[in-house]
């Protein structure tokens, strides 16, 4: 897995929706994706015990699905078909929560995509998701399609 | 002869049930981030997310986050979910709407799994969604939720989740 640090950044950053959730990439290449998210008081799903709404982690696991696929060798573009979260523990409140994704596997036009979230107890994982995401890809000619 | 006591004016219904819809939903702080709000008519809801330039996802074309779509399908799931309940007991008395604000709302359900299917892009607009509960029992509930923008046939995103109840008194 490669890691330049400027570039994956800045186009993380140009997703306004990753940027409103200040989510960072950790590292990226070659199908596989690792990008993290602060814990924030304006993510909070339970007012009761401070834990991260559940939508705010698919959408950190949705970015780091679809960033998994962008570094596919020949991927140009990408988007979700369909996206399952599995949720196996409240995140503890305060707690960064980091995502990684792979392409589990890919065929010309779709990437079947895997990753799991944990916050600071890598034991167990806060949750877990799979999807299929669009693959647009260069052709031959190196042209888009 | 007994004397009957006059139905409530339908404005004083009206407001106690919307000050209670108010205090579940601007209790959740993601809510307010997102910027989505609730219509009600009767126990029908519709939730409405305004277009907002933060929601984009896709600055080229440009379409509304994936993420986005999925938090606001889970957010109409579970605010449905929890208003079902307190509807149930506001009208069956045993939960007294005036109670419900901010230090007294009940505790709301908890996702087990949210399975999304992305339709159509999310354009840069208004989008609404409606959730229907498919099963409801004491431990778990099944939601299907909708949403749309411009035409209520064209969905953008469809999902199906399961909930972990809140454990009521007296229901143990």
């Amino acid at each position: 897995m490669t890691s330049s640090p400027d570039a994956p950044q800045r186009f993380i950053e140009a997703l306004p929706f990753a940027r409103a959730l200040g989510i960072e990439l950790e590292s990226i290449g070659d199908g596989h994706a690792r990008l993290s998210m602060p814990w924030d008081a304006r993510f909070v799903g339970d007012p009761a015990t401070g834990v991260i709404h559940g939508g705010a982690v698919s959408a950190l696991m949705d970015t780091c699905c679809g960033a998994a696929v962008l570094s596919f060798p020949g991927a140009i573009g990408t988007a979700t078909i369909d996206l399952r979260i599995d949720y196996m523990r409240a995140a503890r409140p305060g707690a960064r929560i980091t995502a990684q994704a792979e392409c589990f596997h890919t065929t010309r036009t779709v990437a079947f995509v895997r990753a799991t979230a944990t916050d600071d107890d890598e034991g167990t994982p806060v949750a877990s998701a799979a999807g299929a995401f669009v693959i647009d890809r260069m052709t031959p000619k190196g042209d888009t399609p | 002869m007994s004397r009957r006591t006059p139905p409530e004016p339908v404005q004083v219904v009206k407001q106690r049930r919307d000050a209670a819809l108010a205090a579940l939903v601007e209790g959740v702080p993601y809510i307010g981030f997102l910027g989505v709000r609730f219509e009600r008519l009767g126990d029908e809801l519709t939730a409405i997310l305004p277009f907002d330039e933060k929601l984009i996802g896709n600055p080229a074309l440009p379409a509304i986050h994936g993420g986005v779509t999925a938090s606001f399908l889970e957010v109409a799931a579970i605010i449905e979910l929890s208003w079902a309940m307190i509807w149930a007991d506001m009208e069956s008395g045993t939960l007294d709407p005036l109670t419900v604000d901010r230090e007294h709302l009940p505790r709301l359900p908890k996702t087990i799994d949210f399975t999304v299917d992305y339709l159509r892009s999310g354009l840069p607009r208004d989008a609404y969604a409606r959730a229907r509960i498919n099963r409801s029992g004491r431990r778990y509930a099944s939601v299907h939720v909708e949403a749309w923008q411009d035409n209520r046939a064209r969905l953008i995103a469809q999902a199906t989740g399961h909930f972990l109840m809140p454990q009521r008194e007296g229901s143990g």
